[in-house]
């Protein structure tokens, strides 16, 4: 009696605080794209470069993709692209591939924007901004790191902030 | 713990004042007053009498309705305390909360924001104010109900003298004829629709019983509500999002997949006028200014065919044709589509003449698309145009450089170098609106503002609720439980006979008067005295 009494207290109050945990985590949650998280299959997307030369995703299912949103807008994202430049070259050769794209700007701005800071790594314009809605981008900048299966396994929200967060970032992808 | 066994033989759970079958006092402390507290029938509400493990002790905190009252005071406290400064979604994006409420509000804003108003209705601490209170309900209902249904349940035809004498409602009358007396009452009680049950010659008139229910039916019907407030929370259940698309264009909906493309055909913002439209409003049009008749935007939906990825061009397939307005929504696929923003005359397209200052005379034009400039315009005859940079919604940065602020073309400038045949290696021109620059001194040629294209952009909320049928079923419980509580009573008439001696008793959750009046009714010609209110004689 004694025993069943605490039982049924337990399971009920167990499922109602299971029920407010519950919607505690999700509210905190909501803002996030249940499609675009750590471990799962990150979207695939076909995109082109300036000079017209089509990039997909799934091609590069092998090597490693670090996959860089970013606007000549933002501030943090002009600043963290000397780094990408930089190390775009060397981590290239250990077959991970920088890929950045833009949000959608005028062919124009992204190009003057290239040659202002010597941009060598393949840099494709999202212009219908569909790849931006796929992942969920906001705000920028985001880095998202895929590994040689297509998986996400991590997302840097915001800024780069020097050549140590890439060698972090590139260990975790490297094939 | 033990339970108690009772004179009559009824085993009774432990914390029980009167006995669940005869009605005897059992705590007597407890029943010390001229009349019962017949709340919950004298029965042991097990919140308050174990208290023993942690588990009983977060039950028994649930449990009390004092609790439970002072958990809604504050809900609704912090409800209206959220309602002082708009919250942060309503803000302009002008600048950022932590400016905004302080620059617009002063100090108190600033408390206001520090103390996370702002974000009031999610906050966690108001989330678990509002979990507090359904917890609260779901316990306090299991703890009262079960409690109830066993005490009415078993409750016996016979009741002890003392219950029956502390009933509200308590007559004693000697009678001879008590047969024949009872025989005529029971008739009466039958066409007043009392469910009679006889024991050893006494009488238990009931009816109503089921109205006792309706606070437990309506706390159900909360509960479904708060648990479709909660299930807006579980991912695809609830979509609320908005989407611009700049009339021409066709752009993925968001949240659907990548399956759905939406092309705005135009945007109408109709006003009334005061000659057109009905005569008798004429005075206060004017009075008003402009008075928005009608925000439409006709719009063509597609379906995606084919499996082409983000960013490739998609196969549509023309689903729909349709004119959005303010609240007739698009419906498809459990998606609606609402008008709800628009941004008029953005700028799509500058046209510019390529002139030479002395002669002010067009040597060519060029049409820029705002959104997609071309590098290079030719304008034939040796002359051309470059664009070195576009600026579209341009400002100069806290270095006195030119920057953009968004991919938006409100403010566009540019960056042009005029290749002519008099100047191949071209003159460079900063031109913004109302304004041109020349950084290498005076050019001979110069670029002449000549027009502009604006398009009107809509802004449509991507709604998907698929949460609220249960808040129509639980409303609709709700207000059941609350007929079933207030439209009908819950009456009992006690007849006892006792030697030559008739004992009437009364009790009704509510509504007392209605009680007498029907006691008087059936007693009515019987012989038995009618029943005193012992509370009225007080």
């Amino acid at each position: 009696m004694k025993k069943q009494r605490l039982i049924i207290r337990t399971v009920i109050l167990l499922v109602l605080g299971a029920a407010v945990i519950y919607t505690l985590y999700a509210n905190f949650t909501k803002d996030d794209n249940p499609e675009i998280e750590v471990g799962k299959k990150a979207p695939d997307f076909v995109l082109t470069d300036l000079n017209g030369e089509k990039y997909r995703l799934s091609d590069f299912e092998g090597k490693g993709v670090l996959l860089n949103f970013w606007a000549t807008w933002c501030p943090p994202c002009e600043r963290e692209m000397p780094y990408l430049e930089q190390q775009y070259q060397k981590y290239n050769d250990e077959g991970i591939q920088v890929l950045t794209i833009n949000v959608g700007e005028a062919t124009v701005t992204i190009r003057e924007f290239i040659e202002r800071h010597n941009l060598t790594f393949p840099v494709l314009n999202d212009k219908n901004q569909e790849v931006l809605t796929a992942y969920g981008v906001e705000p920028l900048p985001i880095t998202f790191l895929i590994d040689k299966d297509g998986i996400i396994k991590k997302i840097h929200k915001g800024e780069i902030i020097n050549e140590a967060v890439i060698a972090d970032m590139a260990k975790e992808i490297k094939p | 713990m033990k339970e108690v066994k009772c004179e009559c033989g009824h085993v009774n759970p432990h914390g029980t004042v009167l006995c669940e079958s005869c009605g005897i006092t059992l705590i007597e402390e407890k029943a010390q007053g001229k009349l019962h507290d017949m709340r919950y029938e004298g029965s042991a509400r097990r919140s308050q009498t174990y208290n023993k493990t942690i588990i009983d002790k977060i039950w028994n905190f649930f449990s009390s309705v004092k609790v439970g009252v002072w958990l809604i005071v504050v809900t609704l406290i912090a409800s209206a305390l959220g309602t002082i400064l708009p919250q942060e979604m309503y803000i302009p994006t002008i600048m950022t909360p932590a400016e905004y409420y302080e620059d617009q509000y002063g100090w108190f804003g600033k408390l206001y924001y520090q103390l996370g108003f702002h974000n009031l209705y999610s906050s966690w601490w108001y989330l678990v104010f509002i979990a507090s209170i359904g917890v609260s309900l779901v316990i306090c209902s299991i703890d009262r109900v079960v409690p109830l249904y066993r005490a009415l349940k078993t409750q016996r035809v016979t009741r002890h003298d003392s219950f029956l004498k502390r009933q509200r409602l308590f007559g004693i009358t000697h009678a001879e004829n008590i047969d024949e007396t009872f025989e005529k009452v029971k008739g009466n009680l039958r066409a007043k629709r009392y469910s009679i049950r006889e024991e050893d010659g006494n009488i238990l008139a009931e009816k109503g019983r089921f109205s006792r229910w309706g606070p437990y039916v309506n706390h159900c019907g909360l509960i479904i509500f708060l648990i479709g407030g909660m299930l807006r929370f579980v991912p695809g259940m609830y979509i609320d999002d908005i989407v611009w698309i700049r009339e021409g264009e066709t752009k993925l909906i968001p949240e659907t997949d990548g399956q759905y493309y939406l092309e705005n055909k135009g945007f109408t913002l109709e006003v009334y006028d005061k000659d057109k439209d009905n005569q008798a409003f004429s005075e206060a049009i004017e009075n008003a200014g402009m008075v928005a008749k009608n925000y439409q935007s006709d719009v063509i939906l597609y379906k995606k065919i084919g499996d082409s990825v983000a960013g490739e061009e998609a196969k549509l397939e023309k689903v729909k044709e349709y004119d959005i307005r303010v609240n007739e929504p698009l419906k498809f696929e459990g998606f609606a589509l609402y008008q709800t923003e628009y941004k008029l005359d953005e700028l799509s397209s500058m046209s510019f003449n390529l002139v030479n200052k002395s002669e002010n005379e067009p040597l060519g034009n060029l049409k820029i698309d705002l959104n997609e400039p071309e590098t290079k315009y030719d304008l034939g005859n040796g002359y051309s145009v470059e664009i070195m940079s576009y600026f579209p919604d341009f400002e100069f940065n806290d270095d006195g450089e030119p920057r953009t602020k968004s991919r938006v073309p409100n403010n566009p400038a540019f960056v042009f170098k005029m290749l002519t045949p008099d100047k191949p290696d071209g003159e460079i021109s900063f031109v913004a609106i109302q304004q041109t620059v020349e950084p290498f001194g005076d050019n001979e040629y110069q670029m002449k503002f000549a027009g502009i294209e604006t398009k009107d952009v809509s802004g449509l909320t991507v709604r998907k609720d698929l949460t609220l049928w249960l808040f129509a079923v639980g409303g609709f419980i709700f207000m059941v439980g609350v007929a079933q509580g207030a439209y009908w009573n819950h009456r009992r008439i006690w007849i006892r006979r006792k030697d030559n001696e008739i004992w009437v008793s009364g009790h009704t959750n509510k509504n007392w008067h209605g009680l007498k009046r029907e006691i008087g009714m059936i007693l009515d010609g019987s012989g038995i005295h009618e029943p005193e209110d012992q509370l009225q004689d007080e």
